[in-house]
């Protein structure tokens, strides 16, 4: 057998011997691969992926997630509010009560309608998660109803015994009601070497408030693949940060679709070091008149790290008054680091406010003397310099227990807080 | 011996010469004031002497506290007692103000051999140099001179002064651009630090300044050499008379700078 028809053959056993599915699910689980199976993996001679080579991913034979225990000490950091906790894709825990007009839990036959809905089949790791959609993440707000806690989902994958790398295909939907507010964190970490496959749908009504939040810091041994896809309705308010911090392959993608004046924002951090690759890709697709959308994605680049940001900015033609502004910031802090980024609108309408830009720097030689000339050594000098440049990113996150603990990793990984 | 030495300093930048054989020496509890016509290299000496490496020092020797200063990191220098005050401080968008300064007085604490401060002792440290400097704590929380006036950049230079406590401290053009008052609370900042042990440079175009801060010396930079020396008369023959009076062509240095 050849490499890649073993893995085409591993890839069909894992879909054959998951547990049975609810009745449900099995059609658009079968479609689902089936369409994974005519696409199969993405090359870099598909624009979307032309500096992403996902043939680490290709070319190893994964097997299906297996049901652990997550270790307390690694949740420990994510205790507060309501948290769900997915262990291998798996349903672990829900660890505390869920406040009135909220459901919170494992996938239930209500979601039926709404699942895919986002997402579709089309990317195939998007396809490929969906085939192997076990458990979820459900989250649905009621109509009107303002949840002050932030919502956590966390998702673990860890080896406990397993041998060989694992896959995992987190799914996460989310419903919010019309007029409603509410503020999701999903954080994916975990221990050894596996892949994560994740999908996110998001459906604001009317009206709604999303504050949604990825934290990716899973292994460095790892690869992930997420994907966000939001589905705003007529005047919904939603934001979506990326964190993205581990693994040795990263990609992100956030896709946004807007109503009639509804508003995105989007932001983003990422930070690679060592042999670390990451792409973030967003699209924001204005769909409909006087939609806003701000975005601010930016990158520190150490070692030999590569990173791409790809920001698609899509105006259709009935969308007049749109107003949209992408900026993405990269800090370059070696000469091997390499990024590409790429700003990408596509306009149709005639009357709209689109801007965009994009920096590649080092670190400002001026500003390093001035903290030198008043005694500061070097290092500590670079560091500060470096946690200051994504510090506005940081200082964007709302939830203040989230907003702590990401300016403490920010610390750990820079070593000094200018605050 | 002289706390500072200076000779036959040249440097450059891109190659071109900008210092071309400088002498200067600045003895314990001395005040020098530098004038000269735009561009004529008076902050490339105090940046030189401060450690920037965007100048190549390309012959002469500096020597401090009988120590060779060219041979120290900017870092080191500052911590032995150098402070520079910027004719243009930097900002720095996502530092605060007081943490800056917490982290440098710390460094330079260190260095000395004395206990670092907590965020309380520093806090107590700075109190009344606050006082001094009128700085509002709103200017203490901002981020590094970010958004700060001319004139609050030029106060936060000489508060930070006041709080390290240089021996050596070369002021680049701190009067330029403020306010009579201000100009009177840098003058009084930087006359409380005055005393038999410590030293300045003072950097300026005007006789304004040196009626508070009253120098020793006067010097007259023009085209990278100090061409002229003398007391404090001299600020004020230069006022009257301009540098043209001492041969000094103004016009082409500046038309070079722009
Ligand atoms: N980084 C640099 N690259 C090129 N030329 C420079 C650089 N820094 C300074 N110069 C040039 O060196 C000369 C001296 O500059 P310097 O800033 O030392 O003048 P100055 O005496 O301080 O002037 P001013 O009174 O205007 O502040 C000027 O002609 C200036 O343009
Ligand atoms: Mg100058």
């Amino acid at each position: 057998m050849t490499a890649a028809a073993e893995q085409a053959s591993a890839w069909l056993r894992n879909f054959t011997e998951q547990r049975p599915s609810a009745p449900w699910a099995r059609e658009l689980k079968a479609a689902a691969f089936a369409r994974f199976g005519e696409t199969g993996f993405p090359t870099t001679h598909e624009e979307d992926w032309r500096f992403t080579n996902v043939a680490p991913i290709a070319r190893t034979v994964f097997s299906a997630a297996a049901p652990a225990e997550a270790d307390a000490a690694v949740l420990a950091p994510f205790a507060e509010g309501v948290r769900l906790v997915f262990v291998n894709g798996l349903f672990a825990s829900a660890a505390s009560e869920v406040p009135p007009g909220v459901f919170a839990g494992n996938l239930t036959e209500e979601a039926a309608a709404y699942l895919g809905r986002q997402a579709g089949l089309d990317a195939p790791f998007s396809a490929l998660n969906t085939a192997f959609l076990a458990d979820a993440a459900f989250v649905r707000i009621n109509r009107g109803v303002v949840v002050e806690q932030p919502i956590h989902l966390v998702f673990l994958t860890t080896a406990n015994g397993v041998a060989g790398p694992q896959a995992a295909h987190p799914r996460t939907l989310i419903v919010a009601g019309p007029d409603s507010q509410s503020t999701i964190v999903e954080s994916y970490i975990g221990a050894g070497s596996y892949f994560t496959n994740a999908v996110t749908e998001i459906a604001a009504g009317p009206g709604a408030v999303v504050d949604h939040y990825k934290v990716q810091m899973e292994s460095l041994e790892s690869f992930h693949v997420g994907s966000v896809y939001a589905g705003l309705g007529r005047s919904a308010n939603f934001t979506s940060t990326s964190i993205s911090i581990g693994a040795a392959l990263a990609r992100n993608d956030v896709t946004v679709t807007l109503a009639e004046g509804s508003e995105a924002g989007l932001n983003g951090l990422y930070l690679a070091n060592g042999s670390q690759h990451v792409d973030n890709h967003t699209t924001i697709d204005h769909a409909k008149p006087h939609g806003t959308s701000r975005e601010l994605y930016k990158g520190v680049l150490d070692g030999k790290a590569t990173a791409v940001f790809n920001g698609r900015i899509l105006v259709r033609k009935d969308a007049q008054k749109t107003d949209s502004k992408q900026t993405n910031k990269n800090l370059v802090l070696s000469d091997d680091a390499v990024i590409n980024t790429k700003p990408e609108l596509q306009i149709f309408a005639d009357d709209v406010r689109c801007t965009h830009g994009a920096t590649i720097g080092q670190l400002d030689a001026e500003a390093l003397f001035y903290l030198q000339s008043r005694g500061i050594g070097k290092r500590q000098a670079r560091s500060l310099l470096t946690y200051a440049f994504a510090q506005d990113v940081a200082d964007r996150v709302r939830p203040k227990p989230l907003r702590d603990w990401l300016e403490r990793i920010l610390i750990e990984k820079f070593h000094e807080r200018p605050y | 011996m002289a706390l500072l030495e200076i000779r036959d300093l040249h440097a450059q930048v891109g190659g071109r010469e900008l210092l071309k054989g400088i002498d200067l020496t600045v003895n314990a509890g001395e005040v020098h004031a530098i004038m000269g016509p735009n561009g004529s290299g008076k902050s490339t000496l105090a940046q030189v002497l401060a450690g920037r490496e965007l100048y190549a020092v390309t012959g002469g020797q500096v020597t401090y506290q009988g120590k060779d200063l060219l041979a120290l990191s900017p870092e080191d220098r500052a911590r032995e007692g150098i402070f520079l005050a910027f004719q243009y401080p930097i900002e720095i968008p996502g530092i605060s103000n007081q943490y800056f300064l917490k982290a440098a007085l710390n460094t330079v604490r260190k260095h000395r051999g004395l206990p670092e401060f907590d965020a309380m002792d520093f806090l107590d440290y700075i109190r009344e140099k606050v006082d001094l400097m009128k700085m509002e704590t709103a200017l203490l929380n901002r981020p590094v001179n970010t958004g700060f006036s001319g004139g609050e950049k030029k106060r936060n230079e000489i508060f930070q002064m006041a709080v390290l406590e240089p021996t050596l401290a070369i002021l680049d053009e701190t009067d330029s651009g403020l306010d009579i008052d201000a100009l009177k609370l840098v003058a009084s900042g930087v006359n409380l630090l005055r005393g038999p042990q410590r030293s300045m440079i003072v950097v300026t175009h005007y006789q304004r300044l040196l009626d508070y801060i009253v120098p020793d010396y006067v010097h007259v930079l023009a085209e990278g050499r100090i061409v002229k020396s003398g007391g404090k008369e001299l600020a004020l023959e230069l006022e009257k008379s301009g540098y043209a009076a001492f041969g000094i062509d103004e016009v082409e240095e500046a038309v070079g700078k722009a």
